[in-house]
């Protein structure tokens, strides 16, 4: 069949091993870690995310600590590769320079700096180091939709100043419809320099991973994060077999074979999981109320503790706006909520 | 009764509102702003509240150093000039309570540590950051109970609170502040996050402090100590609230707190920069209170 699309090459990015990290609640062992990336890499993925859930330096009482450590990870995946390359992620105020330095000399070839979406003056410092370090260098707006295609631009702009080749849109919470994501990605592709790359980071928490994906490449995105057998926070990622093989269809090269990847999915990726990794009450209400994906298992864990349920947790805290990290306020949240309901022993506060 | 002399350095939002407070102080009374921009509105505002100022720097309040009785300073400017102006006016016998993250003296946490550095007699203490100031002593109310090998401390703040010298070096917080969060809080390991929240309304200032217990949490003492803390607290910063905990889970101990400012100059939401400026004010009275009493003598230090 052929497309409009037909013959525009793309570059799929593997989050399995990185967003992966949520729902496995950050305990991919490194020979988990080590027969995937493998399998990803003779499937022809180009790239491949490795890091804490929460990127470098995530390892924490708040966000979970690994079952090994970054740079652990980093040293055990990163010789095995033929091809593919290694991606490293840091969120300025939870990783640092310090971080960006070990993830390089562990050999990651891209470094993606990630600030929520109103905020990417905090990424100078992180954004400058790693394009003088001369890696690939791209900067990750999180939660997109909760600003407008111009105010995103705005902060695209700002981080292309300090260096960035590359600049992502990202549906943190799985919000976006296609035509939100045509909005923004257009916009970004109008605005930045030409050879400025704009990519795109979906969640499945709509059904719409794929469809966003194929939006965006249409608007003019030529990076597109997935994840091999969806397994990322929420919903997942855009499932990386079912996106190549829509790809396939359309004519958009993105040098990743769909049967092998499909095995990668099914015969590496599925059987580690903890739950399966789908739509469910919970990961829908992230997407339909616009909540960040990765505080799905930790309102499953407070619902399960102080007798709220998951889905009314989130609402509350897409109602106080909360941005990516503040994953603390989850329990915060479940315990005023339980203490107004009288769920709580009179102890606390 | 009389007061001690004090100057500010940098009259920006910090200064400014540390000027509101240094007004108020029964003991501190404040003479000079220092800055360095002619057009700069907080110059003007401080000589509006009868300061004397000057657009030169610490340079142009040198000579007057002595004659006006400028006993201490407060550095409110940037981690890159403190050194210098700390040097200056430490010659002059002037003592310096910096709140940059520039941190060449040592930490200073009102309720944790302040009178043990009257007893040193230091020249320049530092105010480490204001999601340290506003979690420290929560790390220390566990720690001063029983051992706690590791402390991590999340500090969220409203985006308008964030000014340009903090996002430009953000690394800079979070080294600063986990360091101190061992140092001065007492656990064998600290780990600082920092996340900006751009809600409207902003939102007041949230922090969480986690502790890891070395033996099961004791948990009635913890409790006693985490209320006799809050109000030790609560004495320069009145909207220093406990919202949920301490949470007991295994060996983990969490506090969930809330700033809010005194909304002298800076909005309320703005605990984080509240509790700098509140806190500096209290350790520069402690110190005062010293002079006044004929306990502490400031001389001057070579440079």
């Amino acid at each position: 069949m052929s497309t409009h699309l037909e013959g525009i090459q793309i570059k799929v990015h593997d989050m399995s091993l990185r967003d992966g990290m949520h729902p496995k609640r950050h305990q991919i062992t490194i020979e988990q870690m080590k027969s995937i990336a493998r399998g990803l890499d003779e499937a022809g993925c180009p790239l491949i995310e490795v890091t804490h859930g929460d990127g470098l330096g995530g390892a924490s009482v708040n966000y979970g600590f690994p079952a090994a450590t970054d740079e652990e990870y980093l040293r055990a995946v990163i010789p095995l590769l033929k091809k593919a390359k290694v991606s490293a992620l840091l969120l300025p105020g939870i990783g640092t320079v310090d971080h960006l330095r070990m993830a390089a000399d562990c050999g990651v070839t891209t470094i993606r700096v990630a600030t929520h979406c109103t905020e990417a003056d905090v990424s100078e410092q992180h954004i400058n180091l790693g394009r003088k370090m001369g890696l690939d260098t791209v900067g990750f707006l999180m939660m997109a939709h909760m600003i407008e295609p111009a105010q995103l631009v705005e902060q695209a702009l700002l981080m292309e100043s300090y260096g960035a080749n590359c600049i992502y849109a990202t549906d943190s919470a799985g919000y976006m419809l296609p035509d939100d994501v045509t909005a923004r990605i257009a916009l970004l592709r109008e605005k930045l320099k030409p050879e400025t790359e704009i990519g795109f980071h979906g969640h499945h928490n709509l059904s719409m991973g794929v469809a966003n994906s194929i939006a965006a490449v249409a608007a003019g995105a030529r990076r597109i994060d997935c994840a091999c057998g969806g397994m990322g926070a929420g919903a997942g990622n855009t499932p990386m077999e079912v996106f190549v093989a829509v790809c396939n269809r359309m004519g958009i090269e993105t040098g990743v074979d769909v049967f092998k990847i499909s095995d990668v999915a099914e015969d590496l990726v599925t059987p580690i999981m903890d739950f399966p990794v789908r739509i469910d009450r919970n990961s829908l209400t992230l997407g339909y109320a616009g909540v960040y994906s990765s505080f799905l298992l930790f309102a499953r864990r407070a619902e399960a503790k102080y007798g709220i349920p998951a889905r009314e947790i989130l609402l509350e805290l897409g109602r106080q706006k909360m941005v990516g990290g503040q994953e603390d306020m989850i329990e915060d949240t479940a315990l005023t909520m339980a203490r107004e309901r009288g769920l709580l022993k009179a102890s606390a506060a | 009764m009389s007061k001690i002399k004090c100057a500010i350095i940098g009259p920006g939002n910090i200064g400014t509102d540390l000027l509101y407070k240094l007004q108020r102080s029964k003991v501190l009374e404040p003479v000079w702003m220092v800055g360095v921009d002619p057009t700069s509105e907080g110059l003007a505002r401080a000589r509006e509240h009868g300061l004397k100022t000057t657009d030169k720097g610490v340079d142009g309040m040198l000579a007057h150093v002595k004659a006006d009785g400028v006993q201490i300073a407060f550095d409110a400017t940037s981690a890159y000039v403190h050194k210098e102006n700390s040097d200056k006016l430490n010659a002059l016998g002037v003592m310096m309570i910096d709140l940059t993250p520039a941190a060449i003296g040592p930490y200073c946490v009102p309720p944790i540590n302040l009178k043990e550095h009257a007893g040193k007699r230091e020249m320049n203490v530092n105010m480490v950051t204001c999601g340290g100031q506003a979690t420290i002593p929560m790390v220390y109310a566990v720690s001063r109970v029983q051992k706690v090998k590791y402390a991590e401390i999340v500090a969220t703040v409203a985006s308008k609170s964030v000014g340009p010298g903090t996002r430009k070096n953000i690394d800079e917080f979070t080294r600063t502040t986990a360091g101190a969060v061992a140092r001065v809080g007492g656990a064998d390991e600290g780990k600082a996050i920092i996340v900006i929240n751009p809600a409207e309304p902003p939102m007041i200032m949230r922090d969480t402090i986690h502790c890891l217990t070395v033996d099961a949490p004791k948990q009635k003492e913890i409790e006693q100590s985490v209320q006799d803390m809050l109000a030790e607290v609560q004495k320069y910063v009145p909207g220093y609230r406990l919202v949920n905990g301490p949470v007991f889970d295994g060996n983990r101990v969490t506090t969930f707190m809330q700033v809010e400012g005194l909304g002298d100059f800076l909005p309320k939401y703005a605990g984080n920069l509240d509790i700098m400026t509140a806190s500096a004010t209290r350790t520069a009275e402690m110190f005062a209170e010293e002079i006044l009493a004929g306990r502490l003598t400031l001389e001057a230090v070579a440079a």
